[in-house]
């Protein structure tokens, strides 16, 4: 660590300690180099961990925790290696600093699933490493061979019965020399992994005492609400603010390129400051979308020809040969995340440095974003991550908005000022997951299935970002295309085709990604395509991924759970579907039936996961409960939709999302596996939609081809029948 | 000023009386446990006690509980049957929306000590979790209740 990151590194501890209550636990000891000598009261080998004299071990976790259980399964990983006392274990948020980037896309982000893959090396060497200095520390006091000597929970054991705790160990540890090589534990002999662990954060959250970006209070802090512009990509052309101004408790009111900020001593005054605002705003092109239009000429562009993801055989020629030919389209509509926190960023913004504090998965694309906003190096830039009151992919935007509009407010007002975003400013806001629009095609021929052609249409979400020249590939993003690309199923003639559509509409990475809209299509239509082969739908899965094993594991495993062909309750009916992505693998059953109304009820989701190894099977449960509720709003509910530019939603009553009334019964069985572990914070989606769909299929033969699945849309696709 | 009976404790609060009683605990009284979601009662992260009846405090003026009590998160004790339920059947992911749940829980279990998995339905359907922590809440409730658990829709 150079000087500077020390520096650094010691400011957001002490201001760490400020923050207080919450999760981010006071440091009393600065994370010490080796420069600091003597003076060292605590030990800590690498950026993942120290040991305090009192044996408290504080992991400092460079994933931001959202819901997903990081900052319960990083430290686990670090303590199974460390065999130190896990009740002792504590958690600190990384600041930004190469140390923490991610060990594969090179920068500090939490996303794609990856973080137990990504950090188990990195993490368990840490912890070993640790251990094997303790271990020496321990040898040396008692002048024994440190092959003689064992760790356990939070001890070193010598050979003559002697044992000295971490935290009596900690200071003459500190001056041993790093091994440059330490051997990981064999997986039988793990204590910790594989094993459900209670959540760390758990307490704070209940007590209300955590910290969330939300929460962040500074003495003398402003509040400032933005008035947004009704249209994506307007501009402010005029506004009066005398009203606004006149009302106690506003203190600024400012133009921003995000639109105006009305800023306040609090939020309550600063939303109705806001309220009292008159704007007009140069609309622009945007105003001339509406969803019905989009529909249509996304339509149009699904019957030419894209540019081709895969090709195997001669898909078009093998369709026009075919002895029966299905044909269908598949509609999706915009998506907002909407977190249960809404977004916002708070910013101390100094002449020579600015602290940020909100809740990223970002870090260093929006440290890097708020210092070009600033006009300072990102080193000047302090970005300390809170509490995320869930992500599910928006709160890591490489246009970084939420926080690039905060320092400009900062800016403007000079002073220390938390910009929030009310619920309807996060719904109206952008950065959706894209509208999609796919036609597929599927020959059969002697009951087989011969070829299949699949063109999609949406927005790419990477191109015009930093990242499009690393994940567009000859005019394709790959994240458009995952999922139907990579078809597990053998088809001779195989045809992926891309329309990669352009407009204002401000487009996101969505909890899953490009497979929250591939899987219920691919896994819709293999269904339609097993009906009118006259095969259960379940078994002829079975027989297409014989090649397969992990998928066929998963799926076995949930038919089995879900007890696949056994009686139902009369409407009953049930549905399947598997689905890989971020390295799981992930089979659901759905059991459907329709009210009297005509309305859609999930009653049970059976659900069977293969991430490979694990690491906490109760965090794995509940992120599977959890994907299959966030999937379940969006088959069922949701729907970003635009009239004149306009987004027609404002509000979860506009834009409703799963309740507990509609809950399923969610089981959830874990594959034992020796794998290399896989994600399972969005593998829990994608299948879902489409085994909700196949079971109402099953239900009334009724196939709802686009989402969400409303009763006006179910009633209408049973008129076809 | 404004007088508020918050978690046991008198408050005079200076803030004008139409100012929802959410951002008079977050903002004068630096309670931010109780959580902004919707601001429109649509998804009860703010669900607060006021007389032991569950509120949306993003929708209810302060000038209106002058004279009542209020509980918020931070004032349901540690050791409540629902704040260890909580913890124990590992209810919580993102966590934001859980103040809101557990205080709706409380003031469930005052009113139905063994609730009906149909009263528990009526009284925390209006409590979004978007991280679909909704089995475990159920189960959470079922447990705190001293019930074995059934749970799903039906």
């Amino acid at each position: 660590m150079s000087e500077e990151q020390q520096l650094s590194r010691r400011d957001f501890l002490k201001s760490g300690a400020a923050l207080g209550g919450g999760l981010v636990i006071a440091c009393h000891v600065p994370l010490l180099g080796p420069a600091w000598g003597a003076e060292r009261a605590s030990f800590a080998p690498n950026a993942f961990l120290r040991v305090a004299s009192d044996g408290t071990t504080t992991v400092i976790v460079g994933k931001s925790e959202m819901g997903q259980g990081v900052y319960t399964a990083l430290p686990m990983l670090v303590a199974e290696e460390l065999a130190c006392d896990w009740r002792k274990v504590r958690v600190e948020a990384a600041p930004v600093a190469p140390a923490y980037n991610h060990t594969t896309f090179g920068l500090m982000v939490t996303g794609g699933s990856s973080s137990v893959w990504s950090e188990w090396e990195r993490l368990s060497t840490a912890g070993a490493t640790a251990r094997e200095m303790l271990v020496l520390a321990a040898a040396q006091s008692w002048q024994v061979q440190p092959g003689s000597c064992r760790a356990e929970n939070g001890a070193v054991l010598g050979p003559a019965g002697q044992r000295l705790r971490y935290g009596e160990l900690a200071a003459r540890a500190a001056h041993l020399p790093t091994p440059p090589k330490v051997a990981l534990k064999d997986p039988k002999d793990y204590t910790i992994l594989g094993k459900p662990v209670h959540r760390i954060d758990s307490p704070a959250k209940i007590a209300g005492s955590a910290l969330f970006g939300i929460d962040v209070q500074v003495p003398g802090m402003l509040t400032a609400v933005i008035a947004r512009p009704p249209v994506f990509g307007a501009t402010l052309k005029s506004m009066d603010a005398t009203r606004s101004r006149q009302l106690p408790g506003v203190r600024q009111v400012v133009a921003v390129p995000a639109g105006v900020a009305v800023v306040a001593d609090g939020f309550w005054a600063a939303k109705r400051g806001r309220d009292l605002l008159e704007t007009v705003w140069d609309e622009g092109a945007g105003s001339g979308l509406s969803t019905p239009g989009m529909r249509q000429e996304y339509a149009r562009l699904a019957a030419t020809p894209g540019l081709v993801a895969r090709s195997e055989g001669a898909a078009d020629a093998a369709l026009s040969a075919a002895a029966k030919l299905l044909q269908a389209e598949y509609e999706v509509p915009y998506l907002s995340h909407s977190p249960m926190e809404t977004l916002n960023c708070f910013v101390d913004l100094k002449p020579d440095r600015c602290l940020i504090r909100t809740g990223s998965q970002f870090q260093t694309v929006d440290r890097g974003a708020a210092a070009r906003a600033a006009g300072l190096k990102p080193e000047q830039v302090t970005l300390e991550t809170t509490l995320l009151g869930g992500g599910f992919g928006r709160r890591a935007n490489p246009a970084s908005d939420f926080v690039i509009e905060a320092v400009q407010v900062a800016k403007a007002v000079q002073h220390p000022v938390k910009v929030v975003w009310t619920r309807e400013d996060d719904i109206k806001g952008g950065y959706y997951r894209p509208m999609w629009y796919d036609r597929i095609s599927a020959g059969l021929n002697d009951g087989k299935l011969t070829s299949w052609k699949h063109t999609i249409v949406g927005q790419s979400i990477m191109t015009g970002t930093s990242f499009e020249s690393a994940l567009v590939k000859n005019g394709i993003d790959d994240t458009s295309v995952e999922g139907a690309a990579d078809l597990p199923y053998p088809v001779p003639n195989l045809q992926v085709e891309l329309h990669s559509t352009k407009n204002v509409v401000p487009t996101l990475w969505w909890r899953s990604v490009g497979h929250s809209h591939t899987a219920f299509v691919v896994e819709s239509f293999l269904d339609e395509v097993a009906h009118a082969l006259g095969k259960d739908p379940y078994r002829y899965r079975q027989e297409l991924l014989a090649g397969h094993p992990r998928h066929l594991g998963v799926l076995n495993e949930a038919a089995r759970l879900a007890g696949w062909g056994a009686p139902l309750p009369a409407g009953h009916a049930l549905g399947i579907a598997v689905h890989e992505s971020f390295k799981s693998f992930v089979a659901q059953v759905a059991e459907v039936s329709l009210d009297r109304s005509g309305t859609l009820l999930v009653h049970r989701v059976c659900c069977a996961v293969d991430c490979g190894r694990i690491v906490n099977p109760d965090t794995i449960a509940a992120q599977m409960e959890s994907g299959i509720a966030f999937g379940l709003s969006a088959a069922l509910y949701g729907a970003i939709t635009l009239k004149n530019g306009r987004v027609e939603q404002s509000n979860f009553d506009s834009y409703p999302v799963l309740r507990l009334d509609a809950m399923p019964k969610v089981e959830v069985s874990i594959i034992k596996s020796a794998e290399k572990p896989g994600g399972v914070g969005e593998t829990g989606v994608p299948p879902i939609a489409p085994a909700v769909a196949n079971a109402l299929f099953a239900a009334v033969g009724a196939r709802v081809r686009t989402l969400p699945m409303t009763r006006e849309r179910i009633a209408a696709a049973r008129e076809k029948v | 000023m404004i007088s508020l009976h918050v978690n046991g404790k008198l408050h005079r609060v200076d803030a004008s009386p139409d100012t929802p009683l959410l951002w008079v605990l977050r903002d004068n009284l630096k309670l931010t446990g109780t959580k902004f979601g919707c601001g429109e009662g649509l998804c009860g992260a703010c669900t607060v006690l006021v007389d032991d009846a569950p509120q949306r405090s993003c929708s209810i003026s302060v000038s209106e509980v002058q004279d009542k009590r209020i509980t918020t998160i931070e004032g349901i004790p540690a050791g409540h049957p629902v704040k260890k339920s909580w913890i124990a059947q590992e209810v919580s992911q993102c966590g934001y929306c859980q103040p809101g749940q557990v205080v709706s829980a409380v003031a469930l279990l005052k009113q139905h000590p063994k609730p009906t998995e149909v009263q528990i339905d009526q009284a925390m359907a209006g409590n979004i979790c978007r991280c679909g922590s909704y089995q475990r809440i159920r189960k959470a409730i079922h447990a705190a209740a001293g019930k074995g658990s059934k749970g799903g829709a039906s």
